[in-house]
């Protein structure tokens, strides 16, 4: 692999391969002294041009748990505050012979046309509605620990599926990985066509956590997105939020998925997301081995 | 005077229905004779053996950018990028800097025409001040000053009373109305077509029906009115349902659709390539089909351009922030030519398509190889196979969804009222 844009391209191989060496990571993240020489001399360029704290944080831990000097870049203090366009700015951090360069931005695609202007990997850490790859890696990794394999686990995408780039790439990743997949929500956040993609639309979240493995809760943009693609946030939490009640559908062993921040009492009640089926803070920690996999494979000596 | 025979070549004259193997006199500035083996002396002889010869190509949808961005194009480059691709009538859009929404404007336009153009420049005029959708403009006034027709194109005229007095007003003095049909609040954010692959590539999509719910509203005000619509660059296959009805039913409506709506479907925007970023947006195999269908069986009148040049920076951008619009009179014949490999159109009916019918649109009396006629002339090499490529471009700018493509069929050389503007030499096959 030489880039990681989306969990589209990547062979079902390519995926597992990830998946097996974030088990070893995970096993540095364990030990008294966290960090390995792996990727001492390299260095990876974090631009974050979209506000973002946890997966920011992930990578950069992640960079230096491998030795690599993590460099960050934010929107608000880049020169892209005077104008210069993004694909300069790029040329410009390759330049002073970065070696990787993650990015995350508001807008779909960029990743992708700044790997084109690139030699360098580039890692795509979310862009607009598009993709997010490492989160998917981190809810597939997260999965295979709960239940062993993810190979016919039941996987319910609950949300504003039209506007998440994490629904995007879980969609992608698992179905690739064997599972089934199913999505739902209020039909103005479904996005046109995503029956094409192997996923099973619910009209209801019942349906879709009738039997699921695992329940993966998306966030709403309340701030966004209230009035114009559902009336409130009170007729949201009621209709499509996760509460203790209506996780008893799902199997007993089901286990919640959250990629955060959470809207606590919006699309899931308190009493499910600090309670013992939830993984939310398991996906955090098993982002940092998931992003140093990433690192590795496409840095690394493996090269 | 001088007098060029041109000989050898396969005849098209779509005004006549001639598709036959005759020869054309040039004398000055026209056409002095067509028929079989002419007699008498010319200046100079143009060997034609294998090539097409055809009208110039009138496009009623260019966007030539002067005055005011001069960066994308000039009336200078716009038309030597015309003439590059056989056509030798344009029709400039209103939406320059300033606005082209009064007699000085259009008079700028046709005086810079005339100094600097290589084909012919015909000026459409905004149909509202300002293109604001909102008071109309002098249309007598512009009209007077040369304007062929009227129209805000992508600056859509949402109110419908407005569009109504508009149309009204047009068919009062004699013009027809141009309509971009999109319903911008239906579009919203959209910059693609909504549908599988938007969503995939996580873009803001844009409906058909963005497009159809405008045509229908625009049909049901030309049979109110009387007026005389175009409707432009046709991308959905329910508009081409509704204009089909609508002009069954009396309803005056003639319609375009561009080549790159004919080549192209949405799976061209995977890879956020920020030159298959256009309004409307490129949309599905299945409406790519009702517009080729459309127009062999001549509900869409004609093949215009809608010609947009950017400059390369402002293209290479993330995709949502990339201005729309393609690049198209140097790639069109070999779009049209690829209907007739596939026996979609004949030759005259792709000919037809580019000539004559667009021409009879705006009643420009151009598109025809009668003796008396404007020597407005094309040789086409229908086998040519030629490489698109950005420095092969005329256009001062080159975003075309086509760099990197091999096209067939080339216009080899065009005429002007008897100049030559376009001569291809033979190493740039």
């Amino acid at each position: 692999m030489k880039q990681l844009l989306d969990t589209e391209t990547p062979s079902r191989e390519e995926l597992e391969r990830i998946l097996d060496t974030t088990e070893a990571m995970l096993e540095i993240s364990q030990r008294d002294i966290k960090k390995v020489p792996t990727l001492r001399g390299r260095t990876v360029i974090n631009m974050f041009l979209e506000p973002s704290t946890r997966t920011r944080v992930s990578f950069e831990i992640a960079a230096k748990r491998l030795s690599a000097d993590a460099i960050n870049v934010t929107a608000s203090g880049s020169s892209l505050s005077k104008a210069e366009t993004l694909s300069d700015m790029a040329r410009n951090l390759s330049a002073m012979q970065a070696d990787v360069l993650v990015v995350r931005d508001r807008n779909a695609g960029v990743p992708a046309m700044l790997a084109r202007h690139l030699s360098i990997p580039v890692i795509n850490a979310g862009d607009g509605n598009h993709e997010h790859p490492t989160q998917a890696l981190l809810d597939a990794f997260t999965i295979r620990q709960a239940f062993g394999n993810i190979e016919g686990r039941v996987v319910s995408i609950i949300g504003d599926v039209a506007h998440s780039r994490v629904a995007r790439s879980n969609i992608h990743a698992l179905t690739k990985l064997g599972a089934e997949v199913r999505i739902a929500g209020p039909p103005t956040m479904i996005p046109v066509g995503v029956e094409q993609f192997g996923v099973k639309p619910c009209t209801s979240i019942d349906e879709a956590l009738d039997g699921a493995h695992v329940v993966m809760m998306l966030r709403i943009q309340m701030e966004r997105l209230e009035g114009a693609l559902f009336p409130s946030v009170r007729e949201y939490a009621s209709t499509w939020g996760l509460s203790r009640e209506r996780l008893r559908l799902a199997r007993p062993d089901a286990v919640v998925l959250h990629p955060g921040p959470v809207n606590r009492g919006v699309e899931i009640q308190s009493e499910v997301a600090d309670a013992e089926p939830s993984r939310i803070l398991d996906q955090v920690t098993n982002g940092v081995a998931t992003r140093m996999a990433v690192l590795y494979l496409l840095t690394g000596d493996s090269q | 005077m001088t007098v060029t025979r041109i000989r050898g070549a396969r005849l098209l004259d779509p005004t006549k229905g001639i598709d036959d193997a005759l020869e054309l006199e040039i004398t000055g500035s026209r056409i002095s004779a067509v028929g079989h083996e002419l007699s008498g002396s010319a200046d100079q002889v143009v060997e034609a053996e294998g090539l097409w010869l055809a009208p110039g190509f009138v496009d009623l949808h260019t966007h030539l950018r002067e005055p005011g961005q001069e960066y994308k194009e000039s009336i200078a480059t716009g038309t030597k990028s015309a003439a590059a691709g056989g056509f030798t009538t344009v029709c400039a859009m209103a939406n320059t800097d300033p606005v082209n929404d009064s007699p000085a404007v259009t008079e700028f336009i046709r005086r810079r025409a005339r100094e600097t153009a290589a084909v012919r420049v015909h000026v459409i005029a905004a149909a509202t001040q300002g293109l604001r959708g909102e008071v109309m403009s002098e249309m007598a006034l512009l009209r007077d000053a040369g304007a062929v027709a009227f129209s805000d194109d992508g600056a859509v005229i949402m109110n419908a009373a407005v569009m109504r007095r508009v149309l009204e007003y047009a068919f009062g003095i004699g013009r027809t109305v141009i309509a971009h049909c999109e319903d911008l609040d239906l579009r919203g954010p959209g910059v693609v077509h909504e549908g599988a692959h938007a969503t995939c590539c996580g873009l803001p999509g844009s409906p058909a029906e963005a497009e159809s719910v405008m045509v229908a509203r625009d049909l049901e005000l030309a049979r109110l009115t009387g007026a005389a619509l175009h409707i432009a660059h046709v991308s959905a296959a329910r508009s081409v349902d509704m204009i089909r009805d609508a002009k069954r039913a009396g309803v005056r409506v003639t319609a375009e659709v561009t080549p790159h709506h004919l080549a192209l479907c949405d799976e061209r925007i995977r890879g956020y390539d920020t030159n298959a970023k256009m309004a409307p947006p490129l949309r599905t195999a299945r409406d790519r089909e009702a517009l080729r269908e459309g127009l062999a069986d001549g509900t869409i009148d004609c093949v215009a351009t809608d010609h947009a040049p950017h400059a390369a920076y402002e293209k290479d951008v993330e995709f949502c922030g990339a201005p729309f619009g393609v690049v198209g009179l140097e790639t069109a014949l070999p779009i049209v030519l690829e209907l007739v490999r596939e026996r979609r159109l004949s030759a005259l009916a792709a000919i037809d398509a580019l000539t004559r019918r667009p021409a009879r649109v705006l009643g420009l009396g151009a598109g025809t190889l009668e003796v008396g006629a404007p020597a407005d002339l094309v040789l086409i090499d229908p086998d040519r196979v030629w490489k698109v490529e950005a420095q092969g471009l005329a256009s001062r700018s080159k975003n075309s969804p086509f760099l990197g493509n091999e096209f067939v069929g080339r216009a080899t050389q065009t005429w002007v009222g008897g100049r030559v503007v376009h001569a291809l030499d033979e190493e740039s096959s």
